[in-house]
């Protein structure tokens, strides 16, 4: 009757190799390709060279090349003019003539078309001045950085600095500004940008002990590579009109360097600048699960309300706090309205190698009086039993067989069960500051979305939707916000204490 | 002539005496060492057919729904213990009567039952103990505990309970407690 499954603790983040297999260099400059300078063109298609011929200080590009990346067509006539058609739509040329012709309508560029090895080239002005009249997507011409977006791309201005040695402090600025999360992983910070891609600047600094270099992957990432003593980082954002900063203080193993580190960005009254320390050795990525969804709606309201929304909506409140705030990666085992099963979620927090598990769920009762959070964790039958692994010989590659100890599935969480019910009693805490709260404020039982977890994890029943007053405060913003408050603070006094304690 | 008669209004005195001996003192006294001589099961089966009762303890919601609190009531002996576990649970899964409310969903019938020589109890429900499921993990615990503390508490011999669905294992009845293996008393969820 029983399924006999097992835990093997393999680093396993598909997922996260994914992303990082997936590097391109999008857009660096700075001319660090000084021997062969290009232009960039982005669209939704992708990315575009258009090859650069610099002279007298002007940047050049060959009207052949421009027809194949903008769809246009150039005709010399035999006075010499050029005809650079796009949709019936001509723009006149005329050689060593600073200017361009469009219905009539003079443009002026800062040098006239040139011939270079029998190709003719215009100055890339050409493309933002002229071009982009006649064009049916918006042309946005970047001279400093060499780059085109064409269209309604979404590729903010980034500059990165480093400065300071240790401790180190990153700044990180996007016009127009871009919402980020930044997460640590394999020992980089990694700030993910919300946009198609950047048009970064990065710095000239030569490597510091803890910052050794600051790289871009795929289209929106900036990757700070960190040193090896490294040892925590803190960050804040702050939005000043159309520009938006975010700032990380990184700082070292030696205790002392800690109290010299900097403040936080200028701004007492942004919501975002916390002065928090995030920790390598500590919690920093969480599993949210937002109970039930798609066709399992979970508890149902007196008034409509499905628990499988509202785990959503709150887990996606919790996540957003989290990444703005903490600078933790927080992994969501669903972001729609989908069904998945218990198994399913466990297994992405522990392939992912979550820190934490939290589990998102609204109660119900025979009682309609009933109200109040309550905090689960699990329970196992034969307590104190201990997790008792199974020896397995498996054949390894090149022959041989290696002794392995396997954990059953179910049984992951014994292991844990300590560790979870002080997390229980942090949350209990929290969010009795925050919600009405159950007299029965932590439950224990065999939860099957727990038992498999291999790290600290809870259950949250945010309330009673039999409850008419509760299923109305539950849907509002502030009580969601409220909970995902109470979550953020008891993570971070739980990290805090597994610190005091001698870590995880 | 008279011999005979005389002989004959003897036998028929003794016959007469023999016959009452036999019904006022013979037979009773045969039947009443037979009696000690029965064993018991056969009367107390005979007792159940003709209604026999124990005392059991029955789980019923209270603390605003949030715990179960026991309630003492008659259920049918049963001879075997997966005759009594029946009965108890049959007498759980009843409508509850005022001012009691039951953690079993309504609709919810006990499609089958069994005891293991190990002490597990298997207890086969319809459907409508997951589908008539109000949710939540609280309420999904005191469903699940009603069973296994009602028969767990009840019955010494019963260590552990499962519960399946239409005859099938499942993993749990709406979305929390783990239903893939037998679960022990638990009376924390007991006031």
């Amino acid at each position: 009757m029983n399924t006999l499954r097992f835990f093997l603790p393999l680093p396993v983040v598909l997922g996260g190799m994914l992303t990082w297999a997936w590097v391109s260099a999008v857009v660096i400059v700075g001319g660090q390709n000084a021997s062969a300078p290009t232009l960039s063109v982005l669209s939704r298609e992708g990315r575009r060279s258009l090859s650069i011929l610099s002279m007298n200080d002007q940047d050049f590009v060959f009207l052949d090349e421009l027809s194949a990346v903008f769809q246009t067509t150039t005709r010399e006539d035999t006075l010499g003019a050029l005809t650079v058609a796009y949709k019936g739509k001509t723009i006149l040329l005329t050689p060593d003539q600073p200017l361009a012709s469009i219905a009539g309508r003079l443009i002026p560029l800062p040098a006239g078309p040139i011939r270079s090895a029998r190709r003719w080239a215009v100055p890339v002005d050409f493309i933002g001045r002229a071009l982009s009249l006649v064009y049916d997507l918006r042309l946005d011409l970047r001279k400093s950085s060499r780059l085109v977006v064409v269209g309604d791309l979404r590729v903010p201005r980034t500059t990165v600095r480093v400065e300071g040695n240790d401790p180190a402090r990153v700044t990180l600025e996007t016009t127009p500004h871009a919402s980020s999360s930044i997460f640590l992983e394999n020992g980089s910070l990694i700030v993910k940008f919300d946009a198609d891609a950047l048009d970064l600047t990065l710095p000239s600094a030569s490597p510091s002990v803890l910052v050794r270099a600051v790289r871009i992957v795929d289209p929106a990432s900036v990757v700070v590579d960190l040193g090896p003593r490294f040892m925590a980082f803190r960050a804040a954002s702050e939005t000043t009109g159309n520009m938006g900063r975010v700032t990380i203080d990184v700082l070292s193993t030696q205790p002392e360097t800690q109290p010299s580190a900097p403040a936080p960005p200028p701004g007492r009254d942004n919501p975002e600048a916390l002065p928090l320390t995030s920790t390598a050795s500590s919690a920093h990525s969480i599993a949210i699960d937002p109970g039930h969804g798609g066709d399992d709606e979970g508890a149902k309201g007196v008034g409509g309300t499905k628990e499988k929304d509202l785990t959503l909506a709150v887990a996606r409140r919790v996540r957003g706090l989290f990444e703005t705030r903490l600078g933790l990666r927080v992994l969501l085992t669903r972001d729609e309205d989908r069904s998945v099963s218990l198994d399913d979620r466990t297994a992405t927090a522990n392939n992912s190698k979550a820190d934490l598990l939290i589990s998102l769920h609204a109660n119900a009762s025979l009682s309609t009086a009933t109200t109040g959070a309550s905090i689960l964790y699990a329970a196992f039958d034969r307590e104190g039993a201990g997790a008792s692994p199974i020896a397995a010989r498996l054949p390894v590659l090149g022959g041989g067989m290696r002794e392995l100890d396997l954990l059953p599935w179910e049984e992951a969480q014994r292991r844990h069960v300590d560790q979870s019910a002080a997390l229980a009693q942090a949350l209990a805490a929290e969010l009795r500051d925050h919600v009405p709260i159950n007299v029965h404020a932590i439950e224990r039982a065999p939860l099957s979305v727990l038992e498999p977890a291999n790290m600290p994890a809870v259950l949250i029943e945010m309330g009673y939707l039999t409850n008419a007053g509760q299923e109305a405060a539950m849907t509002s913003m502030e009580f969601q916000t409220r909970v995902a408050q109470a979550i953020f603070d008891a993570a971070f006094k739980f990290r805090n204490a597994s610190l005091v304690e001698g870590g995880r | 002539m008279s011999v005979r008669r005389g002989l004959l209004i003897s036998g028929a005195l003794v016959v007469t005496a023999g016959v009452t001996w036999l019904l006022f003192l013979g037979l009773p006294r045969w039947y009443s060492r037979r009696a000690t001589r029965v064993p018991a099961a056969p009367v107390a089966t005979e007792q159940a057919a003709t209604g026999r009762k124990i005392k059991a303890r029955l789980m019923y919601v209270a603390d605003e729904g949030t715990r179960l609190t026991t309630v003492e009531r008659d259920v049918a002996f049963g001879e075997t213990t997966s005759d009594q576990a029946r009965s108890i649970v049959e007498a759980q899964i009843a409508p509850a009567a005022e001012p009691f409310a039951s953690a079993v969903p309504p609709g919810t019938k006990l499609r089958a039952l069994f005891v293991t020589e190990r002490g597990e109890a298997f207890v086969d429900l319809t459907h409508e103990v997951s589908k008539n499921h109000p949710g939540g993990s609280t309420s999904e615990a005191l469903t699940v505990y009603t069973f296994v503390d009602v028969l767990t508490v009840n019955l010494p011999a019963v260590t552990s309970v499962q519960l399946l669905v239409d005859g099938k294992p499942v993993d749990t009845l709406a979305g929390h407690i783990d239903l893939r293996r037998p679960l022990g008393k638990d009376l924390a969820w007991v006031q």
